[in-house]
């Protein structure tokens, strides 16, 4: 979900873009990380696991903690809080499906 | 590719801005590399306004300094600007730092004295299920609402009642997400008074001596159980509690980023006070390594203000080295370590005060 309105700041809003995420068209803006393009549409879950398969969201979200990595067009364990999101890029959960 | 500078800086937070500024008009070749597509590192997402004096931009909310220090840097024909690059080692034998541009371009890049300004991390907490989507840095908090407009949540528990806790949740408000309480492990309040009862105001509890023991929830957290604590730090038996929450928000202190400060080989001590290992210095922020100075979280992790500070210092401490120096340059560095003193004094910087007895060292190498 979006902020409409804020006290303070004025968001400056990019271009909007289209992507997916495992098959699904979504929208973001062009200068926000596509962890956060999809935050904004309700996705938390970014990636499983290797071993528990547990579900995987955000935690620092600037580029330190390793917690956001996914598939991002067909290149795994890219950095997503801070890889900006892109015009019909192909997004998808990292480890989705793999058996313990 | 091979690029030469005269000071390079890593980090164009607030300490690495500063430092660059105060390299402005030396005619030394000044590189920053930034890891971010933008420079101001946390300041970006401050809305807060600073206190202090004017120097140090009281009265100017974060965001607004970082704004201010990015158009001084970028208009300065001596300094260049490498964004969206990563310092990724250092080479001791070629005496070299390696950084990756957008993840494609190296560069060797060759230097006569670095600034090390890498920031600092967030730190995490042990309990049951703290890896659920749902649980952030306070950090990561910051970004999404303030930085990019997303909600973070709509019902947040935030542990830890320092300085970042306090804001955050008051930040959290701003932004129109409810803030269900603010939950301390220590029996007092960690952050300053005035933001304590700002937030109070505001009508957000404050729990001391408590703290989260469980996290549940399926795909993503839906409640934590929180428990009380006793003076040993102990959970109380028979005190958990379920409390629903869809985010819980970990401000829990952070430790600098020093993996580059390992590889000079820079003296290192551990200092919790300070967040972690830290570079010894000396008051002109050098390390044990002639050739490298540290400002800012990594230095010891405090605050934007004093980063601003120790940027400052290091910065002109850099140009003296390399007798690039301003008259007044002994007299510019005293003055900024005269804030510094003074950020530290009291009861507040007890501390910090602590920490830095244990990494400053008298000698100027």
């Amino acid at each position: 979900m979006r902020i409409k309105e804020h006290p303070i700041i004025d968001y400056q809003k990019g271009k909007t873009v289209t992507f997916t995420f495992d098959g699904v068209p979504y929208e973001g803006f062009d200068d926000e990380p596509i962890a956060v393009a999809l935050y904004a549409n309700g996705i938390k879950t970014l990636s499983y696991s290797l071993k528990y398969h547990r579900p995987r969201g955000i935690f620092c979200c600037i580029g330190n903690c390793s917690s956001c990595l996914m598939k991002v067009n067909g290149i795994p364990n890219v950095r997503t809080c801070t890889q900006r999101i892109e015009q019909g890029m192909v997004i998808e959960t990292q480890g989705k499906g793999v058996k313990k | 590719m091979r690029i030469d500078c005269d000071v390079l800086i890593i980090g164009g937070g607030p300490a690495g801005l500063c430092a660059a500024r105060s390299l402005l008009g030396t005619g030394l070749n000044v590189l920053i590399l930034e890891r971010d597509p933008f420079l101001g590192g946390q300041l970006l997402k401050q809305t807060h306004m600073f206190f202090g004096s004017k120097e140090q931009y009281a009265g100017t909310r974060g965001f607004e300094i970082g704004q201010i220090l990015t158009r001084e840097v970028q208009a300065s024909p001596n300094v260049t600007v490498m964004l969206e690059t990563v310092a990724s080692g250092y080479y001791p034998e070629e005496n070299f730092i390696l950084a990756l541009e957008k993840e494609k371009k190296l560069y060797q890049i060759y230097f006569k004295k670095v600034i090390v300004a890498t920031g600092a991390s967030e730190k995490s907490l042990l309990f049951e299920g703290n890896d659920l989507p749902g649980i952030y840095g306070a950090g990561a908090v910051q970004t999404l609402m303030n930085m990019y407009g997303v909600m973070p949540g709509q019902d947040i528990i935030m542990i830890g009642s320092g300085n970042i806790g306090l804001i955050v949740s008051y930040q959290l408000l701003q932004a129109g997400v409810k803030v269900k309480a603010i939950l301390e492990a220590a029996p007092t309040v960690g952050g300053y008074f005035v933001h304590a009862a700002k937030v109070r105001r505001m009508g957000i509890p404050i729990f001391t001596q408590t703290t989260v023991k469980r996290a549940l929830g399926q795909n993503a957290l839906e409640a934590v159980e929180i428990v009380n604590l006793d003076s040993k730090w102990q959970y109380v038996a028979g005190t958990e509690r379920k409390w629903s929450c869809d985010t819980l928000c970990l401000a829990v202190g952070l430790s600098p980023m020093s993996e580059l400060l390992w590889q000079f080989q820079c003296e290192m001590r551990y200092v919790s006070e300070l967040g972690g290992y830290v570079a010894k210095r000396n008051a002109i922020m050098q390390t044990t390594h002639p050739d490298v100075y540290i400002a800012g979280d990594v230095s010891g992790v405090e605050e934007a203000s004093s980063a601003m500070l120790e940027g400052t210092i290091a910065g002109f401490a850099a140009a003296k080295a390399l007798h690039k120096m301003l008259d007044s340059v002994d007299q510019v560095i005293q003055n900024s370590q005269k804030f510094l003193d003074e950020m530290h004094r009291g009861p507040i910087g007890e501390k910090i005060r602590n920490g830095l007895a244990k990494v400053e060292v008298d000698v100027c190498l």
